[in-house]
């Protein structure tokens, strides 16, 4: 068992727009580099020109909702660690390699300290976390812990990567320990849901929901007819002109 | 608690290199992280116009295109038979000696022997200029398979096109509607523009019959049956005319909506000058459309002759486009497409704008404002890749300035050079002689029949029949044409092909397998049909199992480019902008880039052009020839630090160009003043800024052409008019064709194929080149048959099946999934996933190669027979544009099996095998 700290002082993590994803990959991708040049082991590919396997600490999956009445509807669901306040996989952990850090509730994995053995995966609700094969260490995903404090980088630059990559800016970052912050008050105004919180892990990773879809038959009024026919049409078109 | 040490600050990378994406069309600005001369990461240039930062999934996964195992190592000498992929390793001396050996023969006996065809080129205007020294007829980019009805419809309509040469006005537009969208082209701004207008609750009306990716984020989803846009389309003109929710100040100053029509010709009416007159409204009298002071009259009259504007509204007033009418044959209900005309109607007028910039127009009136229509449309292949795509373009067009939304605040703006008319344009060139260059650019807009590529006898002078009586505005070739008509002798035979970048044996060419046929051919000597092929590419494609010479490309990390004014560029509504690539990291392989390659040609062969008086070679490689090549004087390849290096647009070439490029992040741009953003075929403030620039000596203004006269030009000759009329059994589809008013024409059906098939590009991939990268294969390593849920569970469907699916040309075996979000009467798949086995590094049990497809094998470059005793091309009758989207099918459910049908069998890989692991990490 490893303890999770009571409290932390920030809550770092993401608020992702369901409304706005439109599913393109970008940051899986930007994941995928930067993770695999950056903290601990590289993000491994088994049998990567045949039928390739691979590690990745962040996915996009796609699902199709068929409301009862109207055309069917596709989310865009990305997914990766939830960096929970009551993490399952840091407690399960046997050899204190996961831990959630007290200074901002990421939750990481000491990669010097884990065996692979895979329990943390198997206690996560989510299905955030990987095994990478080559290296047989626990990936997930670090909230860019070495880009968000990193004094390399240009401030405008300290956020994770597949924040920075998101082309249709569905992608927000910050310290939801703070009210007023960004991510805190998007959450607010656009009803930011938690990620089953039937399981009681209270995830930090908030998702805004889908906007209602197919509403415009319901707009109102419809246009009114200066004419039905090009004579009528052209009467108007006299006036019309005279008023310009 | 204790926690581990963390370096929370790493070393990033030992360097940044600048330089420009071509993982797509879309060109973004890369930041390239070094280690130790190696590519660690890439990511967006948050400085760069494109993408600002942002950076898609195939951006993002670069690197394993510059590192992928399928990269060509050397030139390639073919010794096994064509499509086996038996070749050897040889020189880069031998290449040339070849190539040499083929190409100065043709020159010098006959250059239509040459076909030279680029694909997915980005140095357009130095292949066309290398082809228009070496003085073959025969030369074009791939556009007519992909996307020449936009463009042309574009062009000839409002002086520029969709695609990535304008955008919405994204920051104030309040109401978008999206059509058919290919997401590999400006993909980064519209994902970026679409999370501008989602984070203010703008609203989205996505026109697909596909819910996927834009449109499932839509806020309305429109599942339109495909090939029915341009009825849609009218059927909202129809509902906006009736109700007067139109913009006639606008239409009256910059359109010729008021320009008088012969009754007698419908040729336009024109005073001595030769501009065209409209009916002043202040005296009653004709006057020229240009007239200081002029108020012309939408509803002006003289002797019988009518404005334009009357002509619309005679045509679609009528019953035939009113929402009942079209409701059933576009898959939308009538209330819906009246909702929607209602929607759009309020945007457009009720919640209209100004921005309080005053602006003079072209006849010197003075504005106070700038009045926006914050409503704005975008399209691209979706509607364009139809037999009807060309006027269904012209109707998109027509309903955006109908409203008065184009070039003003809101709507839609053109990226500079555009926009740009017609008579900017140069017009189509053909006439090839020994040891010449050509009489002019290959490629260009005809004005009339005048301008087609005829010979005397009136044949066609081109291979692909471009510019001929078949599709008079194949204004950027037909290059889906060039193998079945080179194959058939077909106006003539050539000597060589030479292909660049462009997949032709695979997912490039209609009739996939015919194709491949087509190039192993043997005449009765048993020599190749096609004698001789040679080709470039990077990577180990299906095209070079059939080709004959090899000349291996660099990948786009180790490369000279220039993405240029002159060509297809990067510009923003707001700037002119241009960039370039350079070599980020040097070749471990003995490649080339080709257009260096084209320069080491054509100085062997002494094309002029390329050629001093002297004699010698005026240019060493490709990147001397962007910093020292003028198109004319002080105009070159590269707008940025030209001169003394403070020039920008106009100046003589400067040595240190690349250098002062490379300083700044890869790229140029030169605002355009806040007088000159909007209104800009008209504003004299953007004309005058457009002619410092250089992207014309003049200015331009001039009107947006609702009805385009040079299509009645050729209507004339249909009805017997002219020297040169169409042969008597097209005259009849000219003329229908080249309506000069937007028409909407079904696509021919045969009850025995009721089901649309589409495919689709994602997001994360690039036609074919996607699938050679490990991280992107990940994501898309297979292409499932969608099946929406009436064909599902109408021929009970379950999980694992497989279905056969026939079209009137073949049949193809492929796995099927469900697809909810789609119209009921279509099916689709993602484009280009399908590979042929031994291609692309792959292995042997690659998805790709087993249970991968490609929809090319059900859809011919010809029409069934149709009982006439002609065979008529699978294009749209006025450009040419392959009509990938026209096809229809039928579906039977099979069993599941391991592997698609057809079998194309197996190629042998001319680079050494994949890895079977990777964990690429370069740094320490």
């Amino acid at each position: 068992m490893t303890a999770l700290p009571a409290t932390t002082t920030r809550q770092l993590g993401l608020v992702i727009d369901l409304d706005t994803c439109v599913g393109c990959q970008a940051c899986v991708i930007a994941c995928k580099g930067w993770n695999t040049e950056n903290y601990g082991a590289p993000l491994s590919d088994q049998d990567p020109y045949g039928t390739p396997s691979g590690t990745f600490l962040n996915r996009v999956h796609s699902y199709e909702v068929q409301p009862e009445t109207g055309s069917a509807q596709l989310v865009h669901f990305p997914k990766s660690c939830l960096h929970c306040e009551d993490a399952p996989c840091v407690t399960v952990c046997p050899t204190g390699a996961s831990y959630k850090r007290v200074e901002d509730g990421i939750v990481l994995v000491n990669e010097t300290d884990c065996m692979g053995c895979g329990l943390c995966a198997w206690a996560c609700p989510y299905g955030a976390r990987e095994l990478d094969l080559a290296a047989g260490v626990m990936k997930k995903c670090t909230l860019c812990v070495d880009r968000i404090y990193n004094d390399n980088l240009p401030e405008e630059d300290r956020e994770p990567a597949c924040v920075r990559t998101c082309p249709a800016g569905a992608r927000h970052f910050g310290d939801f320990a703070d009210p007023d912050s960004h991510v805190s008050r998007l959450t607010k105004e656009r009803d930011g849901m938690d990620l089953m919180p039937e399981q009681g892990t209270k995830p930090v990773n908030k998702y805004l929901p889908p906007r209602p879809r197919d509403q415009i038959d319901v707009l109102a009024p419809l246009l009114n007819p200066v004419a039905e026919e090009p004579t009528g049409f052209l009467r108007w078109l006299d006036k019309a002109l005279e008023r310009l | 608690m204790r926690q581990p040490p963390l370096d929370t600050a790493p070393p990033v990378s030992d360097e940044i290199r600048h330089t420009t994406c071509y993982m797509c069309a879309c060109r973004c600005g890369i930041n390239v992280h070094m280690k130790g001369g190696k590519v660690a990461y890439i990511e967006g240039n948050r400085d760069h116009p494109v993408n600002k930062g942002v950076l898609c999934a195939k951006g993002s996964a670069g690197i394993m295109q510059h590192n992928a195992p399928s990269r060509l190592r050397a030139p390639l000498k073919r010794v096994g038979p064509r499509g086996s992929g038996e070749f050897e390793e040889i020189s880069w001396d031998e290449a040339l000696d070849i190539a040499q050996s083929w190409l100065e023969p043709i020159r010098h006996d006959n250059p239509e022997k040459l076909a030279f065809f680029t694909g997915r080129d980005q140095s357009q205007s130095f292949t066309s200029f290398w082809a228009q020294n070496f003085g073959m007829p025969n030369y074009a980019a791939h556009g007519g398979f992909c996307s020449v009805n936009m463009a042309a419809a574009g062009i000839y309509t409002m002086g520029g096109a969709f695609w990535e040469f304008g955008q919405p006005d994204w920051d104030h537009t309040k109401l978008f509607l999206l059509f058919g969208v290919a997401e590999d082209h400006d993909s980064n701004p519209i994902k970026m523009g679409i999370g501008k207008l989602k984070a203010r609750g703008a609203r989205v009306i996505g026109v697909n019959p596909i819910r996927t990716g834009y449109n499932a984020v839509a806020d309305d989803w429109v599942g339109i049956t495909p090939g029915t846009d341009g009825l849609f389309i009218l059927s909202l003109i129809h509902e906006l005319l009736r109700a007067g929710k139109i913009d006639l100040n606008y239409l009256a100053r910059f359109t010729n909506a008021p320009v008088l029509v012969d009754a007698d010709t419908g040729m336009l009416l024109r005073d001595d000058a030769g501009k065209e007159l409209v009916i002043d409204r202040r005296t009653g009298a004709p006057a020229p459309f240009d007239e200081p002071g002029v108020q012309p009259d939408l509803a002006g009259t003289l002797d019988g002759h009518r404005s334009v504007f009357q002509l619309i509204a005679d045509r679609y007033l009528s019953p035939d486009y009113a929402p009942d009418a079209v409701a059933e044959t576009c898959g939308i209900p009538a209330n819906r497409i009246r909702a929607i005309a209602a929607e759009i109607a309020r945007v457009a007028f009720d919640e209209a704008f100004e921005i309080a910039q005053p602006w003079t127009d072209f006849r010197g009136e003075r504005h106070a404002k700038m009045t926006g229509r914050p409503v704005s449309f975008h399209a691209m292949r979706g509607i364009s890749a139809h037999a009807n795509g060309f006027q269904t373009c012209r109707a998109l067009h027509l309903l955006q300035i109908l409203l008065g939304t184009v070039e003003v605040p809101g709507g839609f703006r053109f990226k500079p050079p555009y926009p740009k008319p017609v008579t900017a344009h140069p017009t189509p060139h053909c006439a090839a002689q020994p040891d010449s260059p050509l009489d002019g650019p290959h490629l260009g807009f005809p004005r009339g029949p005048q301008d087609l590529a005829l010979k005397p006898d009136g044949s066609p002078a081109r291979i692909d029949k471009a510019f001929t009586w078949e599709n008079p505005l194949s204004a950027h070739g037909l290059m889906h044409m060039v193998i079945s008509n080179a194959h058939a002798g077909d106006p003539y035979r050539i000597d060589t092909l030479f292909l660049y970048m462009a997949n032709m044996a695979w997912n490039s060419s209609m009739n996939t397998g015919g194709v491949m046929q087509m190039l192993t051919d043997t005449d009765d000597n048993g020599d190749y049909v096609i004698p001789r092929i040679i080709y470039s590419d990077a990577y180990s494609s299906e095209m070079v199992a059939y080709a004959d010479l090899i000349l291996p490309d660099t990948t786009y990390l180790e490369r000279h480019d220039c993405i240029s004014l002159l060509d297809r560029p990067i510009c923003e509504p707001g700037a002119a902008a241009d960039a370039i690539r350079w070599p980020v990291a040097a070749p471990d392989r003995d490649v080339r880039g080709f257009q260096t390659v084209l320069v080491q040609l054509a100085n062997r062969l002494k094309l002029p052009g390329f050629t001093g008086a002297d004699g010698q070679p005026l240019y060493t490689d490709y990147a001397d020839y962007m910093t020292r090549h003028e198109r004319k004087p002080g105009i070159g390849p590269l707008m940025g630090w030209r001169g003394d290096g403070t020039d920008t647009g106009r100046g003589a070439p400067n040595h240190d160009q690349i250098d002062r490029y490379i300083e700044n992040g890869g790229f140029c741009v030169a605002h355009i003043p806040d007088e000159a953003l909007y209104y800009k075929p008209w504003n004299a403030a953007y004309q005058d800024w457009a002619v410092g620039m250089g992207l014309y000596d003049a200015p331009q203004p001039y009107l947006f052409q609702l009805y385009v006269e040079p299509m009645r030009a050729f209507q004339r000759a249909a009805e017997g008019h002219g020297d040169r009329q169409p042969p008597a059994h097209l005259r009849d589809r000219v003329h229908a064709a080249m309506d000069p008013l937007p028409a909407w024409h079904p696509a021919p059906s045969d009850p025995a194929y009721p089901i649309h098939a589409l495919t689709q590009r994602p997001m994360a991939m690039y036609h074919s080149w996607g699938s050679q990268n490990a991280w992107l294969r990940q994501i898309h390593g297979e292409n499932p048959l969608y099946l929406p849920t009436a064909i599902w569970d109408g021929h009970g469907f379950a999980p694992g099946d497989w279905a056969r699916v026939t079209s009137p040309h073949g049949a193809i075996t492929v796995p099927v999934a469900h697809h909810a979000g789609l119209n009921p009467h279509t099916i689709w798949t993602w484009n280009a996933i399908g590979k042929r086995g031994g291609a692309w590094a792959l292995a042997e049990d690659a998805p790709e190669a087993t249970r991968g497809f490609l929809l090319n094998h059900l859809i011919h470059e010809l029409l069934p027979p149709r009982g006439d005793g002609l065979r008529w091309s699978n294009s749209d009758p006025v450009t040419g544009q392959a009509a990938w989207f026209d096809l229809k099918v039928r579906i039977e459910k099979l069993p599941a099996r391991t592997s698609t049908l057809p079998d194309t069998g197996r190629q042998n890989s001319p680079v050494p095998v994949a890895p079977d692991a990777l964990a690429w990490k370069v740094g320490p």
